[in-house]
């Protein structure tokens, strides 16, 4: 022994040592699985990470319930909801593989380092076979690269950044969520048809991935029909009241505002815009208009009044007359007394669409999960005919163009549906450079 | 010239809600000597009273209308007001309207018991206690009054409109030549912020009652010796505090949607407000208020703005210089919060 070998010394060099040879195996499928967290009773866990506490409570409350009805569903209890419209008929009502299927619940506070330590431990103490929801773009970026590190399937909830499936795409990561471009692709021709396509706009947004794509997509999307960008201002997510931000606007020559801002920014944004009078204020002989391309119903709810004949876009409505959405609004209204928001539909379509992967690929393996949905199309789930496109994992379905009602009858009456916008017109190539920077990679199965 | 004057008003605005939290703490501070970090939930109160008597003006009764029908196909429930029902469409929509304004009066009472309560039940047992103990206490307390008011109010931002007369924009600067446009209840905000602030001096200054809570303040022990009960009357003014900090609730609701969260979002603020102000010092919680918000609004403007995110920082880079060349503050005296 050497004289510079001590006690302390070497339980230092004994504790980094044994945290350095632990961390390869925190992912590992144990030496009996194939891979991680493989079912072996007669159950099987899936992992709902949602907000259920900060800003965005609400809504993951709301993805809660959907998922928790798609549970119901896929053990056979309930009417079935959109199990009945599914095009796809590999679920029997019987669970998954025969496996009665349980779940476990994490909080994701809208943060991500809380959601990835909600879905790690889902995944290692709670043997969650797959993890599900969310409500921030920031959130499902971080916790799609915990799952793929970990081996398991990751669908993710509320994203709406091109990054998701772009940049930051990832082999075990799906999306049936729309995102920035399409919001943009899908606004820009009814924007133009009811504004003109000669107009000047100013952009405030959101200082994160979500808001500079969405920002990025939209000021492409209406630059390309011939709208002008006269400024585009980022606002730190922190920001409460946005005053300060929206009386440059009064003098820029702008004519139109567009809020890149979702939850709690939109809805102090948009309040602050019509306190200011933009919303009854004309410039260059033309009315000033405030676009929100990104809705949700929460949303809308809590703009209140603001919203009326404000534009925006949606990934789905409870106001759509296909029999998948019938069938879903009747299910969740007789449930629960209301009609469910568009994150409650991506989540509950996304628990429908994991399970019947893994009953057609015959296994939980995520890598046969994967493959399953990779290129599958479908229909029946409320968006028309439907693409999981292999290439980046991204959903293709039609998108809807909203507006706030003029006078809504009641709480849940706060957007109307102006048009639905087809699928190919939001299309567009794996390799689109607002899309590029990212691989998919292999799939990780943990094993 | 226009826009420069609007970010004036921005701040004024601003500061009139940091004047107005940082005042309550100033108080507390100075009499009681306490460091209250549950003072921005008292804020959010007040908000919440705003929404809380929204909600009763607009209580309504449920009929069935068979002519229509709910989501599900059902026939629709209709909701009719009570007040419309009570008083007509006229009378009983003024009403519902001024729900706001109305408000301040609602939550006196309300700001009150809440002061009182968390006064005698919780902070009074925390005074001879290191600042330290009593910032995370009355921290734990902040959180779990606005759990409390998530849990009751949902996670979501609540409308709460000002009355129709004031939710228009106000035209200024005509006499100048000039075009401005500010929304007129902030500019309502601005000069309630004035009167309640100038009320609070003019108690202090002209009442007997404030004369005894000012030598309290200055000394303490010697008040007692007096035979005054000087902790009832500064359990009164921690009451008073609660009720300011209410008030710039109330009447903040209209200017942006009350959440559960938004204590904390000007809590952090107000309590630089009240270091760079100087401990103890109610003028300089005041001054500092307004100069704060006036910095910051001019931080957010984008001719202004030297990088991404400086008028999140302002307010601390300005209370270190000010710090630095005057340590107690803009207007701190000596031997507050000093050993």
């Amino acid at each position: 022994m050497t004289k510079n070998l001590t006690r302390r010394g070497v339980l230092k060099s004994g504790a980094v040592a044994g945290a350095g040879l632990a961390v390869p195996t925190i992912f590992t499928a144990s030496s009996a699985a194939a891979y991680t967290n493989e079912p072996t009773g007669s159950s099987v866990t899936l992992g709902f990470n949602v907000p259920q506490t900060g800003p965005y409570a609400e809504e993951g409350l709301d993805e809660l319930r959907a998922q928790e009805l798609a549970v119901e569903h896929l053990n056979g209890m309930g009417d079935g909801g959109m199990m009945n419209t599914f095009s796809s008929k590999a679920l029997k009502g019987n669970g998954i593989l025969g496996k009665k299927v349980e779940f476990v619940t994490g909080d994701t506070q809208t943060k991500s380092d809380a959601a990835r330590a909600s879905a790690k431990s889902m995944i290692e103490k709670d043997g969650a076979v797959m993890i599900n929801g969310g409500s921030s773009s920031g959130v499902a970026i971080a916790v799609q690269g915990l799952c793929q590190d970990a081996g398991v399937i990751f669908m993710a909830g509320l994203t709406h950044s091109n990054d998701t499936t772009g940049k930051d795409k990832k082999a075990n990561g799906f999306r049936h969520f729309f995102n920035g471009y399409m919001s943009g692709a899908a606004l820009a021709p009814v924007l133009s048809s009811a504004y003109g396509s000669d107009r000047n706009a100013y952009h405030l947004t959101a200082d994160y991935t979500w808001g500079w794509t969405q920002q990025e997509s939209i000021a492409a999307a209406t630059e390309a029909m011939g709208w002008n960008t006269v400024n585009n201002v980022l606002t730190p997510l922190a920001s409460t009241d946005f005053s300060s931000y929206i009386t440059p606007v009064l003098n820029s020559g702008a004519d139109v505002l567009v809020l890149n801002h979702y939850g709690g920014n939109m809805v102090n944004s948009l309040t602050n815009a019509i306190q200011f009078g933009l919303r009854d204020k004309v410039v260059n002989g033309k009315n000033f208009e405030i676009v929100v391309p990104l809705y949700s119903e929460l949303m809308a709810a809590g703009a209140g009044k603001n919203v009326e004949g404000v534009i925006g876009s949606m990934n789905w409505n409870w106001q759509l007359t296909d029999e998948g959405t019938k069938a879903f609004v009747k299910s969740f209204g007789e449930k629960y007394g209301r009609p469910p928001s568009n994150s409650a539909h991506t989540c509950y379509v996304q628990t429908i669409l994991y399970a019947d992967a893994c009953e057609r690929a015959g296994t939980f393996n995520p890598c046969g999960v994967g493959e399953a949905l990779e290129g599958f199309e479908f229909d029946g789930m409320g968006n028309g005919p439907t693409l999981y496109r292999a290439e980046d994992h991204q959903c293709f379905k039609d998108v809807l163009v909203m507006k706030g009602k003029e006078n809504p009858s009641n709480e849940y009456d706060t957007l109307q549906i102006l048009e639905v916008t087809p699928r190919a017109q939001v299309e567009y190539a794996p390799d689109h450079p607002m899309f590029a920077g990212g691989e998919l990679g292999a799939c990780n199965s943990g094993a | 010239m226009s826009e420069f004057i609007l970010q004036i008003l921005n701040g004024l605005d601003k500061g009139s809600a940091y004047a107005l939290i940082a005042l309550g703490l100033t108080l507390i501070f100075g009499t009681l000597g306490v460091v209250n970090f549950a003072h921005g939930a008292l804020f959010m109160i007040g908000a919440f009273c705003s929404v809380t008597l929204s909600r009763i003006l607009n209580a309504s009764y449920v009929t069935i209308d068979p002519t229509q029908k709910d989501f599900l196909g059902n026939p629709l429930k209709v909701k009719s007001s009570y007040m419309e029902s009570w008083f007509g469409p006229e009378v009983g929509g003024a009403i519902t309207d001024w729900s706001v304004p109305l408000a301040i009066l609602f939550s006196i009472p309300i700001m009150i018991v809440v002061g009182i309560a968390m006064e005698r039940g919780l902070i009074k047992h925390f005074y001879k206690r290191p600042h330290a103990d009593q910032i995370l206490v009355t921290f734990g307390l902040a959180i779990i009054l606005q759990e409390l008011v998530r849990g009751f109010y949902g996670a979501n931002p609540i409308q709460t409109p000002a009355p129709e007369a004031l939710s228009s924009v106000a035209q200024l600067g005509g006499s100048l030549g000039l075009e401005i446009v500010y929304p007129a209840w902030r500019m309502v905000y601005f000069f309630f912020s004035l009167a309640v602030i100038g009320g609070v001096f003019a108690f202090l200054r002209f009442t007997t009652f404030g004369m005894v809570v000012r030598a309290g303040m200055a000394d303490r022990e010697t008040v007692g010796l007096m035979g005054i009960n000087i902790d009832r009357r500064f359990t009164v003014m921690f009451a008073i505090a609660a009720v300011v900090a209410g008030w710039a609730g109330v009447m903040y609701a209209p200017i942006n949607a009350p959440n559960y969260h938004m204590g904390m979002d000007f809590l952090v603020l107000s309590f630089v407000v009240v270091v760079v102000g100087g401990m103890g010092s109610l003028p300089g919680a005041v001054a500092a208020g307004f100069l704060l918000g006036i910095l910051e609004s001019f931080a957010s403007w984008e001719r202004f703005k030297i990088f991404d995110g400086l008028d999140q920082i302002i307010i601390y880079l300005v209370a270190i210089i000010i710090l630095l060349t005057r340590p107690r503050g803009l207007m701190g005296k000596k031997g507050v919060m000093e050993d």
